[in-house]
């Protein structure tokens, strides 16, 4: 295997330094050596023919469930990072609510020596923010940045004490590290399953107010004033979250936002079409088609800053049941690139943006090395035909859930070369899926 | 059969109940209970040459026999459910069964097994417009009309003015080939 | 119904004209059960299970009366004398009941959706009594059913639904089929009882009960249940009784001379309705309950009756059917 791979005649698209056009890409040693538009082949390099392709840095995920350690039968490290490297993502940031919850360096250092081992996506730890994620206690933020986590979380759950949130922002401010929330009112929630609108109505299932998310988001807002701690929203999903965040970043507070795939592309309206299907239950549940078409202006004008998957395996002990009963959460590793490139070319936003939510912008959040492919930089590289049709067919899946509300559709857009540190990880050979 | 031939057995039907009614003492205690769809009109008839005969006309009640069939299991669908009526009381009565066509026996049957259910009539006799054989259940009418033979696949069908048609008649179609 | 589902899941997925022929069908059920024997044997040897994850005696006995006079079996099977209880899921349970080969599975759990959720994996049909706050379509259906008994076709005329509409699949089920019906349909009640969007699926929405039952031909009173834990939605039933009950005052200076009342059961009396009410002239309550077993009846006789199962003549596949 050659240690120089030459990518020649792709569609480079580089946010980070503001490249769009057709460029030769040359990694050597694990780097990027040169991006232009005119290189010599060099010896030994491996040529890889990108001619109608698209090559990016490779994406940034800033929030997926790996579930190890604890519950190995939904996914682990290794089978999480190949689903990745399969969707195009060279880096992702391992959520902490496993089992146990990882609020220390012992479980930080599991995963990190079970990415080590599968040599696949680089997998960065997110702490906890309390201990075990009760929302009692803080966690030990100088030990979990110490170990190697790059920002902290309760995710699954929200801060619910204003006062332990407060204390969080403020203590995290020492080792400088961002505080990603799962922002909801569990007061408001109750016991509702899907986004309260005539759909819950017309189904007869509990509903959740849009209003759940936003009361939190404009706390946590107030407190990032009277604190000064850095916050970043996970899986915004309403108007008035989006609408929020837009102005508290015009006031020049220190927020930024993440929104995934689904929010972007489904609704509360497809609970219903489906038939109480289970594929289309997580939280936040899926929204009304204002809520879905406030989230798409907010990414197209920078409000929302990334796009993270929030990848949530489940197997069918948790899904197969009726829809109160069911877990929350969809996988999205290996859909997220078709389901957006889809929503670009309907003019939702711009195929640039696209690939900047995807790399630069996650990066830059969290302070991660990659999402770029400046000279010098780690060689991490997707290669992405945005014109090969498939249909998604989750039994073929890497990851070991099959929880996918795109079952069965057919879908343009996927990764067929992904490269991490100048090695490839994964490639696709021939044609469609 | 035109329309002057099912006058005349409907007239004879009439005739004949009403003697044998007489003979046997029950000319207070009949009832008519007409079969749907087909025994319906001819039950109205009935009743009127009976009134007629007799100088009072007997009570007469509609039977559906759908929820007695015996052939659901087959039939893929569930048939239509039609009203039945029976405003009188059944026990001690003596109870003419009417339909148009008599053919295998399997809808008279049906109606024995409701009627019964009803109540416990004194007697049953079974008056047709129309025996076509064919039986296969042991079931025979004690008035006939006309008597036809017709080949096992043909479909006789006993239109009356009060369905609507302009005239009566009997026709006899052959089965279309499947 | 014929010919086009398997299934009673939800009477959102039923036609105005498959509507109507229940009800059609209906009135000979009601004619059988006047009868000296209460028995037809359409449905001998046809095997009718009872699967209720939630109590329910009324509910439960029609069902198994409609059952039985149409001449099946009929099997009772409740939650807490089953394996639930040990942890077994909802499809294991259901798969379980069905290797012993019944004709119709009548479900009645607190899960919107979860009939169907059996549907699917099931062979035989499947009868929905009453799915979370999602539907109870045989509780629709009998209403309508008695509403046409006493005041002729519902096209034009206008029922009121009172009560906690938010939590009541009664109300959802009767809103679908009496929208279809061509009938106005108001709904009233506190605001927080009122659920989301619920105009959009053709009701127009009082808080003041004066208002609501002017003019209307019939209303349906639900019960009230006070939750006082978790979220509650009232400060009370004594303030409820006040504004939104109907006593014989309210009813003899509002309601129009012909205007019926019913109540899907159990009431609670002196809540949402006065003893001399629920008891009076316009009551139609006792009727409903006969007029359920008619019903029930016909669903049974439409689903179980002819060849089932194996895509056979009746329904377009088990999809038909399934509740949206």
């Amino acid at each position: 295997m050659s240690d120089i791979l030459f990518i020649e005649g792709g569609r480079v698209i580089d946010p980070a330094s503001g490249t769009d056009g057709v460029r030769t890409v040359v990694i050597r040693d694990g780097r990027i050596a040169e991006v232009a538009e005119r290189v010599e082949r060099p010896r030994d390099a491996r040529a890889v023919d990108a001619r109608g392709r698209w090559v990016t840095p490779g994406f940034v995920d800033l929030h997926v469930h790996l579930r190890e350690p604890g519950q190995e039968y939904k996914e682990t490290v290794e089978t999480g990072a190949r689903a990745a490297v399969a969707g195009g993502f060279t880096s992702v940031c391992a959520m902490p609510n496993t089992r146990p919850v990882n609020d220390n360096a012992s479980v930080t250092e599991l995963v990190l020596a079970r990415a080590a081992a599968a040599g696949l996506a680089r997998v960065y730890p997110v702490g906890a923010i309390s201990k075990g994620s009760e929302g009692q206690e803080l966690a030990e933020y100088g030990e979990l940045a110490a170990a190697g986590c790059v920002a902290l979380s309760d995710d699954g759950r929200p801060v619910a004490s204003s006062a332990l949130m407060r204390r969080a922002l403020e203590y995290a401010r020492a080792f400088d590290l961002p505080l990603t929330v799962h922002e909801e009112d569990l007061g408001l929630v109750g016991k509702g399953v899907m986004h309260e609108g005539a759909a819950s109505t017309r189904l007869g299932l509990k509903g959740i107010p849009a209003a759940a998310e936003e009361v939190m988001v404009l706390r946590d807002l107030a407190l990032v004033e009277l604190t000064g701690g850095r916050l970043h929203v996970a899986h915004v999903s309403t108007r008035g979250a989006v609408r929020a965040v837009r102005e508290a970043k015009r006031r020049g507070l220190a927020v930024t936002a993440e929104v995934t795939p689904h929010h972007l592309a489904l609704r509360d309206e497809d609970v219903a079409a489906s038939g109480y299907s289970t594929d289309f239950k997580m939280n936040p549940p899926l929204r009304s088609a204002e809520d879905v078409a406030a989230c798409r202006e907010g990414l197209a004008d920078g409000t929302l800053d990334a796009i993270a998957t929030d990848h949530a395996p489940h197997s069918a002990v948790e899904k197969d049941l009726e829809f109160d009963a069911a877990a929350n959460g969809i996988v999205g590793l290996e859909t997220a690139f078709a389901v957006c490139l889809a929503l670009a070319r309907a003019g939702a936003f711009g195929e640039r943006r696209l690939v900047e939510a995807l790399t630069s912008g996650p990066a830059r959040i969290f302070g991660l090395p990659g999402g770029t492919l400046a000279r010098g930089a780690d060689a991490d590289v997707a290669v992405l035909d945005p014109a090969a049709e498939w249909t998604v067919d989750p039994a073929r899946f890497r990851s070991k859930s099959r929880n996918s509300p795109w079952k069965g559709r057919r879908m343009a857009g996927r990764c067929v070369m992904t490269v991490v540190g100048g090695r490839v990880v994964h490639e696709e050979v021939g044609g469609e899926r | 059969m035109n329309a002057q031939e099912i006058d005349r057995a409907v007239k004879r039907l009439g005739r004949e109940l009403a003697e044998r009614a007489r003979e046997s003492g029950v000319a207070r205690d009949l009832a008519i209970v007409g079969i749907r769809r087909g025994g319906v009109f001819l039950a109205g008839r009935l009743r009127a040459e009976l009134g007629a005969a007799l100088g009072a006309e007997p009570p007469v009640g509609t039977l559906d026999i759908a929820l007695y069939r015996d052939d659901l299991a087959e039939k893929g669908v569930a048939p239509v459910v039609g009203p039945t009526e029976i405003t009188f009381p059944v026990s001690g009565k003596t109870v003419v069964l009417v339909d148009d066509v008599l053919y295998t026996g399997r809808t008279v049957r049906a109606a024995l097994d409701e009627l019964v259910d009803f109540g416990r009539p004194r007697r049953v006799w079974l008056a047709v417009l129309v025996d076509r054989g064919g039986r296969e259940l042991p079931i025979a009418a004690d008035f006939a009309g006309a008597r036809l033979e017709v080949a096992e696949g043909d479909d006789v069908q006993v239109r009356l003015r009060e369905s609507g048609v302009p005239e009566d008649r009997v026709v006899v179609k052959p089965r279309r080939a499947p | 119904m014929i010919g086009r589902h398997k299934h009673c899941l939800a009477l959102a997925d039923f036609s105005k004209e498959e509507i109507l022929e229940v009800l059609d069908l209906a009135v000979s059920m009601k004619e059988v059960l006047r009868r000296p024997i209460k028995k037809v044997p359409s449905l001998r040897g046809k095997t009718v299970v009872n699967l209720f994850f939630e109590a329910s005696t009324r509910t439960r006995s029609s069902f198994e009366i409609a059952a039985k006079v149409l001449s099946a079996d009929a099997l009772n099977w409740t939650a807490s004398s089953s394996s639930v209880t040990k942890g077994e899921t909802l499809v294991d349970t259901a798969k379980n009941l069905e290797a012993m080969r019944p004709d119709v599975l009548v479900i009645r759990h607190s899960a919107g959706g979860a009939p169907g959720l059996v549907a699917e994996h099931v062979a035989c049909a499947v009868v929905s009594a009453g799915d979370g706050a999602h539907e109870h379509p045989s509780q629709g259906l009998l209403d309508c059913f008695t509403l046409r008994e006493r005041l002729g076709s519902l096209a034009g005329k206008t029922v009121t639904i009172v009560g906690d509409v938010s939590h009541s699949r009664v109300a959802r089920s009767d809103l679908f089929a009496l929208t279809k019906l061509g009938a106005r349909v108001r709904l009233c009640g506190p605001p927080t009882m009122i659920p989301a969007g619920i105009e959009t699926l053709g009701a127009t929405v009082h808080h003041r009960l004066k208002d609501a039952v002017e003019g209307a031909d019939a209303l349906v009173m639900l019960r009230i249940q006070h939750e006082r834990i978790g979220d509650p939605l009232i400060p009370g039933t004594r303030e409820y009784s006040k504004v939104w009950g109907l006593n014989a005052k309210k009813a003899a200076d509002w309601l129009l001379p012909h205007c019926v009342i019913l109540h899907p059961g159990p009431i609670n009396r002196g809540v949402e309705l006065a003893p001399e009410v629920a008891d009076g002239p316009r009551s139609v309550i006792l009727d409903q309950v006969e007029n359920g077993v008619a019903v029930r009846m016909a669903i049974l006789y439409l689903l179980a009756g002819g060849v089932h199962g194996a895509g056979a003549g009746v329904g377009a596949g088990g999809e038909a059917g399934r509740a949206q």
